[in-house]
């Protein structure tokens, strides 16, 4: 049982890992009223982005001469600027324009994810390098680079010092979000506007300003996860669709977390296991079963989603105006 | 002096035909502008010429017509069956799932039942259960959300990958041959459940049936009593409560309805065109319908030029990318754009932009 569980769990925290960059950017980014659906195609922006940094970088000066520090500086100011260019539109449209914000976001989605795969296929024949794939293992090796001693500790090393710097990152955002929301006056002013706009803005809050800064930053964050997955997760190597639905998990994780950043840490290394459980789950030659298995963390995000509308309690509801815009004169 | 703000936005009462359209032709000529400005800077390919290449794509050959019109026809189902939740304010983003669960259901009949009972008898099996599952993938958020206000885009969006998984299981069941993963074409040689051929295509009949089905539905939003019934649950439900309505109902009857035409375009890929289930069967539709079903404001008339411009998009972008051998999320990339300008212009429909007179004037 140890054994499984020393396999299991770096495995689970590894999955576990885009989800939680992505449940605390859209935590930021809710928190200020915007229901950002967008957040699927920001994450494979911010991953793609940072392949492009990267495989610019390494391919124009050569594996050999590449630096650490630049190795992870470009790939991680690429997805940055990314994902920040696409908090822009989706804050442009829906907060400056007013647009729905389900319609904005799934079309940031359709953009985004057409985005992340096309470049991801053609990035080799519009640079006209000569390459066969986008292998970024040099990046990668800068990007996965774990603690020397991890490994001298044992079991406690494995399972809780065996990851790289960004893993510690999104732990690190997700407590930061925690204080700087719940803790702190710029955190106050937010969830006012959040809950009502009006209210924040009669008390002389900037309803716009706080809404293009949470949904930027959140986006930001978001975008790390995409980079994480890439860069570390998939060892540098950029597949099309390889991200697939987990965009979708870490906006259904900030509902299972009920809005508090904090507790996405153990959520989303939960959800992470629950999405590779059909692998650990002995099933023989029955492979039909092991689809059915797939289906976990979809039931539990479905149950969780009921559950909190039953209790109805009043601290976690979802803000108030989330979804809505605000126009100051339609009060 | 008070600083007086140089851009005052005030809410449009109304606004003229021709000018609304103008207004939105205008965003999609400026989308279509910067598109090309990002293919030239990005492939270094000419505009113009993939434009061309774009409209070849989709009208070029008669094969081409036809599948343009088969896109649209299943595209457009499946925006008429989101259109009436989301005038009532419920967010259905459970259309993929709603119309794999409709393909399901039509499949398991064919599979099991094919070739034991007469045809006729079988395509009206099909018929039946394709909306029943669908219906019920649909009424199951619909339920919670009445009854205790459960949040339903999240609960449709994950109903969706329930189901895609349900289907990705029963593929492995009835796979053939055994091992390899897939379905394959249904009854090949039987052609049993298979819906017949009108005029001599395939796709004629699935057209048709959407046809029927976009002015059926354009008459129920606007002038049957359920019509009018969930535009006021969508406008107020507080209002709605007051006049008698009963809300709960009309959110359950409107999603049963929303969800069985998904499960008919379910029906309708599985039935009248592909004869096999996938997990990509319906590849998005869902999604795609939420913006087909939103930019022609819930008009169901709107929405037949709302879903040839999505199909033109991404039909024509399938005909650069294997021209130029691009990659073929391409299309996607334009369709975003596109669909950003869109969504930007609404706001110019909605509000006025006056700006700040010179200050002798104020003063």
């Amino acid at each position: 049982m140890f054994g499984f569980l020393l396999s299991f769990i770096p495995r689970a925290v590894s999955q576990g890992i885009p989800l939680m960059f992505g449940a605390v950017g859209e935590t930021i980014t809710e928190k200020s009223g915007n229901l950002n659906l967008g957040t699927a195609g920001i994450m494979y922006v911010g991953g793609i982005c940072g392949v492009i940094g990267s495989f610019l970088y390494e391919t124009k000066t050569g594996i050999e001469n590449m630096n650490a520090f630049l190795g992870i500086l470009i790939p991680l100011v690429c997805c940055l600027l990314g994902s920040l260019i696409m908090g822009l539109i989706y804050c442009f449209l829906t907060v400056t324009l007013r647009a729905n914000q389900n319609v904005t976001g799934l079309a940031m989605t359709t953009f985004g994810v057409g985005f992340g795969n096309f470049f991801g296929g053609s990035l080799i024949k519009l640079s006209g390098a000569d390459v066969p794939s986008i292998a970024l293992s040099r990046t990668s090796q800068f990007f996965s680079a774990k603690l020397p001693f991890a490994k001298d500790l044992g079991w406690f090393g494995q399972i809780f010092l065996s990851y790289s710097f960004l893993a510690y990152t999104a732990v690190a955002m997700a407590i930061i979000a925690s204080v700087v929301i719940f803790h702190t006056k710029l955190g106050l002013q937010l969830r006012a506007v959040g809950e009502s706009p009006s209210t924040a803005d009669a008390a002389g809050i900037n309803v716009t300003r706080y809404k293009y800064f949470a949904t930027c930053i959140g986006a930001m964050v978001s975008g790390l996860g995409g980079l994480y997955y890439v860069m570390d997760y998939a060892s540098g190597v950029w597949s099309n669709d390889a991200f697939g639905d987990r965009g979708w998990l870490a906006i259904a994780l900030v509902i299972f977390t009920i809005w508090r950043p904090a507790h996405s840490i153990w959520a989303s290394i939960l959800f992470g296991g629950l999405y590779i459980l059909h692998i650990f789950i002995p099933s023989g030659t029955n492979l039909a079963i092991k689809e059915l298995y797939q289906m976990a963390p979809y039931v539990v995000t479905i149950i969780v989603l009921i559950f909190t509308s039953l209790r109805n309690k009043r601290e976690n509801q979802p803000p108030a105006s989330l979804g809505l815009s605000y126009f100051r004169e339609d009060r | 002096m008070n600083r007086i703000p140089l851009i005052h936005i005030s809410r449009r009462k109304d606004i003229v035909w021709y000018k609304a359209w103008l207004i939105r032709i205008i965003a999609i000529i400026l989308a279509l502008v910067l598109c090309g400005i990002i293919t030239m800077v990005t492939t270094g390919l000419n505009p113009i010429k993939v434009y061309a290449a774009m409209i070849d794509g989709t009208f070029g050959t008669t094969r081409r017509i036809w599948m343009l019109c088969q896109n649209i026809a299943i595209l457009l189902c499946i925006s008429i069956a989101l259109a009436p939740a989301f005038k009532m304010r419920f967010w259905n983003l459970g259309g993929d799932g709603q119309a794999l669960m409709g393909a399901l259901g039509a499949a398991a009949v064919m599979i099991l039942l094919g070739d034991k009972i007469p045809n006729g008898l079988l395509i009206l099996i099909m018929v039946v259960v394709s909306i029943v599952c669908g219906a019920i993938w649909a009424v199951i958020p619909a339920v919670f959300k009445a009854r205790w206000n459960t949040n339903e885009t999240l609960f449709t969006l994950m109903m969706n990958y329930v189901a895609i998984q349900l289907v990705a299981f029963f593929v492995i069941v009835w796979e053939v041959p055994k091992g390899a993963g897939k379905i394959g074409i249904i009854n090949q040689n039987t052609n049993a459940g298979w819906f017949p051929q009108v005029g001599g295509s395939k796709y004629l009949l699935n057209i048709i049936i959407v046809a029927v089905l976009t002015i059926a539905m354009f008459i129920y939003m606007k002038y049957s009593k359920h019509g009018y019934e969930l535009s006021v649950v969508g406008e107020s439900e507080p209002t709605a409560r007051y006049v008698g309505i009963k809300v709960r109902k009309v959110i359950i009857r409107t999603m049963v309805l929303s969800g069985a035409l998904c499960g008919v375009a379910g029906l309708l890929l599985v039935g009248g065109t592909d004869h096999t289930l996938t997990t990509t069967l319906v590849s998005g539709r869902g999604f795609t319908g939420v913006m087909v079903a939103w930019l022609a404001k819930f008009n169901p008339i709107y929405m037949v030029l709302t879903s040839f411009l999505i199909v033109f998009l991404q039909r024509g972008s399938g005909e650069i990318t294997t021209a130029y051998s691009l990659n073929q999320s391409y299309g996607d990339i334009i369709t975003g754009i596109i669909l950003f300008f869109i969504i930007g212009c609404e706001f110019f429909l909605n509000y006025k932009v006056s700006f700040r007179k010179s200050h002798k004037e104020v003063a």
